[in-house]
């Protein structure tokens, strides 16, 4: 595959790899968290953590868009999806996240019309073929996702179409960032930053991370050799004693970001007073609802929707794995009670999920500390 | 190694066992409901059998239990394999095949890969209320082509019509009975340490041309099914490497993952596959990347992994190229004792990963 299979390059790896080495302090341990559920996945799918010396230490972050969606909004959904001659669309991902009694796939199996899609696209298409029905987008994703969103709500309501609305649950990045560089649990040296927020957003609206908490971001692409890169970048703003935004993902990534997008994004959503994200409770200002002259496309007000908040389950410990506070094996549930097949939080149902991303690729510390 | 970080390094050794211990207990069928994810070959189909089929329907050491692709049963001091498999494909054509087409290879192969010379089948169609003649005289003209590519003869059959609504077009089930070669000595448990992995060919075909065929996604690509008998294949393994052949298996729903997982388990063993070589087409590898799927868990309907001894792989390898549409059939690993009942990769980029069973289910309806 061009463009893709050279930042795979095994023997480009090995080489950042030693640079890694070189450039890393062996005196000092290095904390360095990636913020998207994205190049957690890379991470791990890859192995790269094998790459790297014992004193740099990745932890995970709040950057995976299934993690961070409280039961509440599952079961919203759920209550929606049950609702007769109603179509439920949304990513695959969600179908297996639970709410606080069942999950999407099992109100699928009980007869909810409940679709999988890969583009807000398709889920416009599928109100288009059906017009005597109501068809329900459920919106997730950090500013990565949202502006598909708002381009295909655009395009529903030039083309007039009614049966169709959208429940948003688009987040955004900053606050969450903020909350967590506000926790005086964390101590963390660096980040590595979130290449497909900033292909919408620009690296400029990560300033604030040095500049307010004197922390360096490298803004980073997905392929391996793009982590182990601005991993590198990060040792050496840390050796250098350096703080800045750096932007490996110069590909795609610039400063200002897409300018359509944002303007699109601007027309169709407002932000909420206040969202609840999982694990991490109440945060202002952190999510998107859509705009006074979208309101007709809003599910949220279309529908009667419990919208009721529930409490995570006592047992699960998500929010600290989101925040990078415990690995996904400390958690007191973590492959035991809550697997895969039968999650209780959401970062096992999700491919970019700490937890799923360990359980699945991850689970070779016995061997390895074996040999 | 600080004392804490060894501390911590213990801990999560500890962890990691409690879970091995758990996740090798017998599978308990606890779900309440049945979803699309127990028809995908992953963990909730094994638990469904595991957990309620086996127990119900056979006895420890039966052949049922025993979970290969074909039972065994011994009529008048001959060795027959018998197996059977059922058809739901949506849609019933696809770029390099068809539901009848599928019906008779996947029994076929089943046959095969448990070292049988396929004999006969048997047909049962379910159609649905409405259904155009011509699409089912297709089928059946499908069926009849395939049986005689294969060399089976079809000896019975079934038609029942159901309301509309009450099935998609039409499924077929087909059940096979074959002689087991006296070549073959193939066993889960005949697995071995330094044993190599074989695939015959390139992986992932029949899934993704199921996925473009069904226009979901607004992708053009060239992909056909692989769709073909796995006898041909079969037999110049058994030429080959005759007892060094311990076991094959074909790599249908769920993938080259799923049957690398079901047999380390079955086996107690350890594989370790090398991501660089395992075979597969750009386009295929591709749109995988795209759809963000890995083709590793992709179903093939005319792919077999076996399982051969370290010093008759290269012969095997050989043997296997040999035969038209396994041209490029490569090694792609090896078998080792620890940790045992666990598929790794080798991901190319000098580190090693769990691949795991299927939890999810990317596609229903696949075969």
């Amino acid at each position: 595959m061009r463009y893709i299979d050279e930042f795979r390059d095994a023997q480009l790896g090995q080489a950042l790899a030693g640079e890694i080495l070189a450039a890393a302090d062996p005196g000092r341990h290095l904390k360095l968290m990636e913020i998207c559920g994205g190049h957690t996945h890379a991470i791990y799918k890859y192995s790269l953590g094998d790459l790297l010396p014992d004193n740099v230490e990745l932890v995970h972050g709040p950057g995976c868009p299934v993690c961070v969606i409280p039961m509440g909004r599952v079961d919203d959904g759920i209550a929606l999806a049950r609702t007769d001659g109603l179509i439920f669309t949304c990513f695959g991902d969600m179908l297996r996240v639970p709410g606080s009694e069942q999950t999407l796939l099992d109100a699928k199996a009980q007869g909810a019309d409940v679709r999988m899609v890969y583009s807000p696209l398709d889920a416009l298409r599928i109100a288009r073929e059906n017009p005597e029905r109501e068809v329900v987008f459920f919106a997730i994703g950090f500013e990565t996702t949202a502006p598909s969103t708002a381009l295909t709500l655009k395009r529903a309501k030039a083309e007039g179409v009614t049966n169709f609305s959208c429940v948003c649950n688009h987040v955004t990045i900053v606050p969450p960032m903020r909350a967590l560089l506000d926790s005086p649990e964390l101590e963390l040296d660096g980040f590595v930053g979130p290449g497909h927020v900033c292909t919408v957003v620009g690296t400029r609206l990560f300033e604030f991370i040095p500049a307010e908490y004197g922390r360096p971001i490298v803004i980073s692409g997905f392929e391996p050799l793009d982590v182990l890169q601005s991993i590198l970048m990060l040792v050496r703003q840390l050796g250098e004693r350096r703080c800045e935004v750096e932007n490996q993902y110069t590909r795609v990534v610039s400063r200002d970001g897409n300018p359509r997008a944002l303007e699109v994004m601007a027309e169709v959503f407002e932000l909420r007073p206040h969202f609840e994200w999982r694990g991490l409770g109440s945060i202002a200002h952190s999510a998107l609802r859509l705009s006074d002259a979208y309101r007709e496309f809003d599910a949220e007000l279309r529908f009667d929707v419990p919208g009721v908040s529930v409490a995570d389950p006592q047992a699960c410990q998500c929010g600290e794995v989101l925040k990078g506070v415990i690995k996904p094996w400390e958690c007191r549930v973590f492959g035991t009670a809550c697997t895969p097949e039968h999650a209780i939080g959401t970062c096992m149902v999700s491919p970019e999920g700490a937890c799923a991303a360990y359980y699945n690729y991850g689970r070779l510390a016995a061997p390895r500390a074996a040999v | 190694m600080s004392a804490s970080e060894s501390l911590t390094g213990g801990r999560e050794q500890r962890v990691l066992e409690i879970i091995e211990t758990a996740r090798a207990k017998p599978a308990r069928f606890r779900d309440v409901r049945i979803t699309l994810a127990h028809g995908a070959g992953g963990k909730a189909t094994q638990t469904l059998i595991e957990g309620l089929l086996v127990p119900a329907l056979g006895r420890p050491g039966s052949a049922l239990a025993a979970l290969g692709d074909a039972g065994t049963v011994a009529a008048a001091g001959v060795a027959l394999a018998m197996t059977t498999d059922s058809f739901v494909v949506k849609p019933l054509r696809f770029p390099g095949g068809s539901i009848g087409e599928l019906a008779v290879n996947g029994t076929v192969n089943d046959l095969a890969v448990s070292g049988a010379r396929p004999l006969a089948l048997t047909v049962s169609l379910i159609l649905e209320e409405g259904l155009d003649a011509g699409v089912l005289r297709a089928e059946v003209a499908a069926i009849a082509a395939a049986a005689q590519t294969a060399g089976v003869e079809i000896v019975a059959g079934d038609t029942k019509v159901v309301e509309r609504g009450a099935a998609d077009g039409m499924y077929i089930c087909t059940s096979g009975i074959g002689v087991i070669d006296p070549r073959a000595t193939l066993a889960s448990d005949a697995i071995a340490a330094g044993d190599q992995v074989l695939v015959s060919g390139p992986i992932g075909e029949h899934g993704i041309a199921i996925m473009l065929a069904r226009n979901l996604f607004e992708l053009d690509a060239s992909i056909e099914s692989d769709t073909c008998s796995l006898w041909p294949a079969v037999d110049a393994l058994l030429d080959a490497a005759g007892p060094a052949l311990h076991c094959m298996r074909d790599a249908t729903r769920g993938g080259v993952a799923s049957v690398l997982n079901e047999l380390a388990r079955a086996a107690g063993v350890s594989v370790t596959v090398r991501a660089a070589d395992v075979p597969i087409a750009p386009s295929v590898a591709a749109a995988a990347e795209l759809l963000g799927i890995d083709p590793m868990y992709v179903a093939n309907e005319g792919r077999l992994i076996a399982f051969v001894a370290p010093d008759a792989a290269e012969q095997a390898l050989a043997a296997l190229r040999s035969v038209a549409g396994c041209e490029q059939a490569a090694l792609i690993g090896s078998v080792e004792r620890e940790p045992p009942g666990m598929v790794l990769v080798e991901t190319g980029f000098g580190g090693r990963r769990v691949m795991d069973q299927l939890v999810g289910d990317p596609l229903p309806r696949i075969c």
